[in-house]
């Protein structure tokens, strides 16, 4: 489309042409120099002056597609024989091949490359090339490097619409094959072509998923039978539990029945330790615990209400965010709920208000992660709002250890499965934080900006080297991590234990003077009930005076248990 | 490449002289092509289970797989 406008004017209109004529040079301005303006500047000897004839490039950056490589196979079939002969017929192929025997130039050939042939052979019957020859020398001390991750690989939702990646689980034994859970966890924001489908990615093909698992609803949790490695549970977003077996299909071998299951998205689903390898249960925010029988998913086997004032009931109920199991500890388990407060439950209880056995708060939001430390069982880590925790089973009031207040808030963790003192935590502004307890204990070791998205969940693989973390944009990055921070280094168990009971003694004796203080005050309290009507009233100042004083005696306090603790320190 | 003799049975012999001639004839051509005087003498292939031992001439192939003396 063409913009054009008009202007018309008569030519009578436009005035006198002009008429140009030429005249000699007048000079308008001469400026003589100023020689004094030269005081002002330096001479320069010599002047560094770069000429250069190279012809002007320029730079251009470009990102190709990325390939799509298939692999396939070539079916060999006999070839090459000369042309009168066919190949099915074994007489032919046999009277050619005496022919070819008898030919001389093959017998001399045969002689020549046979020799050549044994002398190889003998070699490697002589002498064994590759063996391990300095066995000893393997301990190399590990040098202070850096540590450091690297991404191996990326792996993105092939949708277009994308959805978070909730949570992954690797293939129990090979490792090479990770099961990743998409679904959309924003509150009714389920656009319509939105796909339900989850992934299983084989490693070696990070192009097209291994296979495409089809549940009825999007799925928020996802894990691996560890010991049967086909089979698959998940929990859908609609709070029905589905399993899968891999040498199946895609499609779900069977679904929980609607009545039964839950009434919001399953957040945990974990395998249980049993002899049959068929037990699991799930959590989910409407606050219920439920134990399951994957072969018969109609009903659950067993139900618990998540109400800490253990009356069961499901109004007072707390969501859980979190679920954990230990397979060395198979009848306890915890739950981290929405509200901040971590439960841990008790399986074999005899009676409902007995499962709930303690509750650990400290929390400002959901508890996002939930692990077991897998050297010290009693030791966990939580993490929610904008911190880490680490919490000792005993000690109830608070956490043992916790990191600082970061800038966004804390999505996942969990523990490194090789070094007990490493743990790794991911973040809603895109990053991953190693923290090595007994390196440093204010910062994270090693901060890695993996997306601008944020991240969604974690999964260490078994060996300790390699971590998976999925973006809200379905992003699964997968990072190995340098053999500084996934290698035990030595006296490592010592160190750590001894750090863990050194903490766990300081909140103790926080915790017992504590309660003294509270006895006191109680106690206190009584008295003063007694003669409240005779004592006269306190004047503000006197008030102030008296908190002034008590204030500063617990502080002395604190300060000499904090220096008795210090003193402790290695 | 058409088995002459061989002591395998017939399907992996195929396999084995059809895959290895490819492969020795790509040796010998990079071999060439960084040193045009150079020439590939034997082909020695290493793997987890067994050797695979090449030794190739102008018209025949000699392929040899071992068991690694470990």
């Amino acid at each position: 489309m063409e913009i054009v406008y008009v202007y018309t004017r008569r030519r009578s209109e436009f005035g006198r042409p002009c008429s140009f004529s030429d005249r000699p040079a007048k000079v308008n301005v001469d400026i003589p120099p100023d020689p004094t303006a030269a005081s002002g500047f330096i001479l320069r000897n010599p002047v560094d002056s770069c000429v250069q004839h190279v012809s002007d490039m320029s730079v251009h950056e470009v990102n190709t597609e990325r390939v799509e490589v298939e692999s396939h196979g070539i079916n060999h079939v006999e070839g090459g024989w000369p042309k009168d002969i066919n190949a099915q017929e074994v007489e032919q192929t046999i009277r050619f091949r005496k022919k070819v025997a008898k030919d001389e130039n093959y017998i001399n050939t045969i002689v020549h490359l046979g020799a050549l042939m044994e002398h190889c052979v003998k070699q490697n019957n002589a002498i064994d090339i590759y063996e391990e020859y300095f066995e000893e020398e393997e301990l190399l001390e590990m040098e202070d490097e850096p540590p450091s991750a690297k991404t191996i690989n990326v792996i993105r939702d092939p949708n277009i619409t994308k959805r978070t990646a909730t949570q992954l689980s690797w293939h129990p034994n090979t490792c090479r094959k990770l099961a990743v859970a998409y679904s959309s966890l924003e509150f009714q924001r389920n656009v319509k072509d939105m796909s339900f489908d989850s992934y299983i990615w084989d490693l070696e093909n990070p192009m097209k998923p291994e296979l495409v698992l089809k549940p009825f609803s999007p799925l928020v949790s996802l894990a691996y039978n560890p010991k049967d490695s086909h089979v698959l549970l998940g929990g859908c977003y609609n709070g029905q539990m589905v399993y899968w077996d891999t040498r199946r299909g895609g499609l779900p071998m069977e679904v929980s029945t609607m009545e039964f299951s839950h009434r919001d998205p399953v957040y945990g689903a974990i395998w249980l330790q049993s002899k049959t390898g068929t037990e699991c249960f799930s959590a989910s925010t409407d606050g219920q615990v439920l134990w399951w029988d994957i072969r018969k998913l109609s009903e659950p086997t067993e139900t618990l209400v998540l109400d800490i004032t253990r009356k069961g009931l499901l109004e007072n109920a707390l969501g859980a965010v979190t679920l954990e199991f230990e397979p060395t500890m198979p009848t306890k388990f915890m739950v981290g709920t929405e509200q901040g407060i971590v439960i841990a439950c008790n399986r074999k209880a005899k009676s409902p208000p007995e499962k709930i056995t303690s509750t650990y708060s400290g929390h400002h939001g959901p508890v996002y992660g939930l692990a077991r430390n897998p050297f010290y069982p009693k030791i966990f880590l939580t993490v929610g709002d904008w911190t880490a925790r680490v919490w000792s089973e005993d000690i109830k009031e608070s956490s043992i250890m916790w990191t600082k207040y970061h800038l966004s808030y804390l999505t996942d963790g969990c523990w490194s499965t090789v070094r007990p003192s490493v743990f790794f935590t991911t973040r809603s502004d895109g990053t991953l934080d190693v923290w090595d307890f007994l390196f440093k204990q204010k910062d994270p070791s090693l901060s890695l900006k993996v997306c601008d998205e944020p991240l969604s969940s974690l999964c260490l693989q078994e060996d300790g080297c390699i971590v998976g973390c999925g973006s809200q944009l379905g992003t699964v990055t997968l990072l190995e991590i340098s053999s500084g921070l996934c290698t035990l280094q030595r006296n490592e168990k010592n160190l750590v234990n001894a750090m863990f009971e050194r903490e766990t003694k300081r909140e103790k004796i926080l915790e017992v003077r504590h309660r003294e203080m509270r006895l006191k005050e109680r106690a206190r309290l009584e008295g003063q009930g007694m003669e409240a009507e005779e004592r006269p009233a306190e004047s503000p100042q006197d008030v102030l005076e008296r908190t002034r004083r008590e204030f500063f005696e617990v502080i002395q306090a604190e300060l000499q248990k904090r220096g008795q603790a210090g003193t402790q320190h290695p | 490449g058409i088995p002459v003799r061989t002591t395998l049975d017939n399907s992996t012999t195929i396999q084995y002289a059809g895959l290895l001639h490819q492969l020795t004839m790509k040796a010998r051509r990079t071999v060439r092509y960084l040193d045009p005087q150079n020439d590939l003498t034997f082909l020695r292939i290493r793997s987890k289970k067994h050797e695979i031992m090449v030794a190739p001439d102008k018209e025949y192939l000699l392929i040899v797989i071992q068991n690694p003396s470990e």
